[in-house]
């Protein structure tokens, strides 16, 4: 059973992505990139039902899968939405027949390598994981070929290249740390073993290898000041590319840091990991708060939404202990299933308006209705209103770091509020103003948008028992 | 034998560190890409002896990629884009030599203060790789910031990433390079050629990073 659901998560999408290489008809390619998708949540479900275990190569415990059942679900999601976004770019030809083969075949290689990365107990096996993920949305943020699209992608592929090569050197540093305890080889790099032992390291070491791993993967989830690859990655690819960048890169490469932060856990000698994150984390909030006020493309202000709730994640990791820990969980499940909404919703916008400059898209609630009002409860619950799931991880953080560091709770909560601020007066304009410039009929499934924004309504009003005992169990877990 | 050993590795160490260090003042083209074809064969040098040195039969693979890929067909293509791009004339303005060095010097000293204290443990060989290898990354790196060229950009990754073969092919009994090595050859050739530098050709009539950057989508 175990074989199968790895065969269906890992397996079938690689051979998927051979055949949607050569198939040329679009409308076969999008559907079978659904197909694929809806396999590996398919597969992710069925990991739940059999005994966790952990071999050389595998791991498989209750952070990991919660976290492959995530990404599969808005993969699965994304890959529906992606279907009427994309048969829209084709009738306007921004993309061409030949790029939807490359582009539905590197969807799969993403997704794939994100599992991977995820499910991977060797953590030289998590960071070839994470280079593939990178490198194929490298490729498909430069897939519209216009100059943005190149500049954007080149600033990427240069900062996220560094980034991976500064991880790279900080795993080199942790094998020679692990191998003078574990021995030469493989075993050096299992993480299962590696957080076991982590009390007979060098710490010096262990130190060192923190440093180069933090600041390599902390590129990958876009913490300030290290961040700046992540706006025009955002704004310049496709919107469905811009929905599993935010949704679930990030939270893969925090994912990492997350678990070497287990095993710096595990030695006294090394330096706590936690108050570098939280400054990291703090700093990110309120640099990307501040810097939503200048945004004028729409997509660009969404991305610095994502690096402020970023940051506040990271905080709460960084702060630790059960109730900061479950509070980090729960606000990465909400801001992945919330942003990937907005995505959808603003991908369709963006078609309708024909542009993506705040300036001009005005005034949706007259001329787009629905459009405008999947957008509205999206914004409405990035920015932490309640009933919806984000003010309750929002307020858990809070509140938890009140009880702890005042200080930092009040700096925080001041981050929120700005953001906040700025999210709500662009709203507002985007709704309510005069409706101006194109507007064309989109003809777009709603369908993914209503999901998300249902399952995080739902988070907000009525957190299921199993799901609070599952995060609480994730939570200690994590120290 | 031992103290042989050891001598030769970190001689071959320093040949790369070397390269390095004159990548970081060519001014022209062509020269850089001629330094660092040497230093990706010093480094096929230093990753074949530690090959011997180590009886790791597998770390061969990887010394013969470096020096066929890096040292041959990579710059060799490089060469023929800035042939046919008319571009190999082109004087780089670039942060002063004297300057450009002082930095090298400094990171230099920088990574051995970093590296020796804190691998005390790790072993005579691992340690001094490991110092010459920080230095050659973050090498690297300040040539990637002080180019302002598409190609020279590259160059300068490609030479951090030899920093980093350089380190993991040190660490004893590491798993995974000969891999990471062959999967980071491929993808910067598929990179390289296929998709950038033809493109940014395409739009802008020049490989000049600074144009890129008066397209941002954002600019205020």
């Amino acid at each position: 059973m175990t074989s199968l659901a790895f065969a269906l998560i890992l397996i079938v999408p690689v051979a998927g992505m051979v055949l949607l290489a050569l198939i040329s008809s679009y409308r076969i390619g999008a559907w079978l990139n659904v197909a694929l998708s809806a396999t590996a949540f398919a597969g992710s479900c069925l990991l739940f039902a059999v005994p966790m275990q952990t071999d050389t190569f595998f791991l498989v415990d209750s952070f990991n899968i919660y976290l492959v059942a995530l990404n599969t679900l808005v993969g699965f999601t994304t890959s529906i939405f992606s279907a009427s976004y994309i048969a829209h770019e084709l009738e306007q030809e921004t993309l061409t027949r030949g790029y939807l083969r490359f582009y539905h075949a590197l969807y799969q290689a993403m997704m794939t390598a994100m599992s991977f990365a995820l499910l991977s107990n060797n953590l030289g096996l998590m960071w070839v994981g994470i280079e593939v993920a990178t490198l194929s949305t490298v490729v498909m943020v430069g897939i519209y070929r216009t100059a943005q699209a190149i500049e954007a992608a080149w600033k990427y592929f240069i900062l996220g290249s560094v980034g991976i090569a500064l991880a790279f050197f900080g795993t080199i540093l942790l094998y020679l740390a692990a191998e003078q305890v574990l021995g030469e080889g493989a075993a050096a790099l299992t993480w299962s073993l590696l957080v076991n032992d982590a009390a007979k390291f060098d710490p010096a070491l262990l130190s060192l290898a923190f440093v180069f791993l933090l600041a390599g993967y902390g590129t990958k989830v876009g913490l300030a000041p290290l961040h700046a690859w992540l706006p025009d990655a955002h704004a310049e690819g496709p919107t469905p590319i811009s929905a599993v960048l935010s949704g679930l890169l990030l939270n893969v490469a925090l994912y990492a840091v997350l678990r070497i932060k287990m095993i710096m856990a595990g030695n006294a000698g090394a330096i706590p990991p936690g108050p570098i994150m939280m400054f990291m984390g703090l700093s990110s909030l309120i640099f990307a708060a501040i810097m939503l006020y200048r945004r004028r493309d729409i997509k660009r202000l969404f991305a610095y939404s994502s690096i402020e709730h970023m940051g506040i994640i990271t905080f709460a990791f960084g702060m630790g202990g059960p109730l900061a820990n479950f509070a980090g969980l729960l606000h990465m499940t909400m801001h992945s299933l919330t942003k990937s909404g907005i995505f959808f919703a603003v991908g369709h916008i963006a078609q309708a308006k024909r542009t993506q400059k705040l300036a001009g898209i005005t005034g949706l609630a007259k001329s787009h209705p629905v459009l405008a009002w999947s957008l509205g409860i999206g914004v409405i619950a990035i920015a932490g209103v309640p009933p919806f799931g984000v003010f309750t991880s929002e307020f858990l953080v809070v509140t938890t770091t009140f009880v702890r560091q005042p200080i930092l709770a009040g700096l925080l909560a001041l981050g929120i509020l700005i953001a906040f601020g700025a999210l709500l007066m662009r709203l507002q304009q985007v709704l309510f103003g005069e409706p101006q410039g194109p507007s064309h009929k989109v003809s777009a499934s709603s369908l993914p948008v209503l999901l998300h924004m249902g399952l995080v309504l739902l988070a907000g009003l009525w957190l299921p028992q199993i799901l609070v005992d599952w995060f609480q169990q994730v939570a200690r877990l994590l120290g | 034998m031992q103290g042989f050993n050891v001598d030769t590795s970190h001689f071959l160490a320093g040949a790369v560190l070397v390269c390095s260090f004159a990548l970081l003042y060519q001014a022209r083209l062509f020269a850089l890409l001629n330094v660092f074809a040497v230093q990706s064969m010093m480094l096929a040098l230093a990753v074949g002896w530690q090959a011997h040195v180590q009886q790791a039969g597998h770390l061969y693979i990887t010394a013969a990629l470096a020096l066929v890929m890096k040292g041959m067909i990579i710059p060799g293509a490089l060469r023929r884009i800035v042939q046919n791009m008319k571009i190999h004339r082109t004087i780089e303005t670039v942060v002063s030599v004297n300057l450009a060095m002082l930095a090298g010097v400094g990171l230099t000293i920088l990574s051995i203060m970093v590296v020796f204290p804190i691998a005390r443990m790790a072993g005579g060989l691992a340690r001094e790789d490991l110092a010459f290898a920080l230095t050659i990354i973050l090498i690297g790196m300040l040539v990637m910031i002080t180019r302002r060229n598409a190609i020279s950009q590259i160059i300068g990754f490609m030479s951090l990433e030899n920093g980093l073969i350089l380190a993991a092919t040190g660490a004893k009994g590491m798993p995974l390079v000969v891999e990471v090595s062959v999967a980071s050859s491929v993808l910067i050739a598929f990179f390289v050629f296929g998709i950038f530098i033809f493109r940014i050709r395409e739009h802008f009539d020049s490989v000049d990073v600074d144009q890129l950057s008066a397209k941002r989508g954002d600019v205020e």
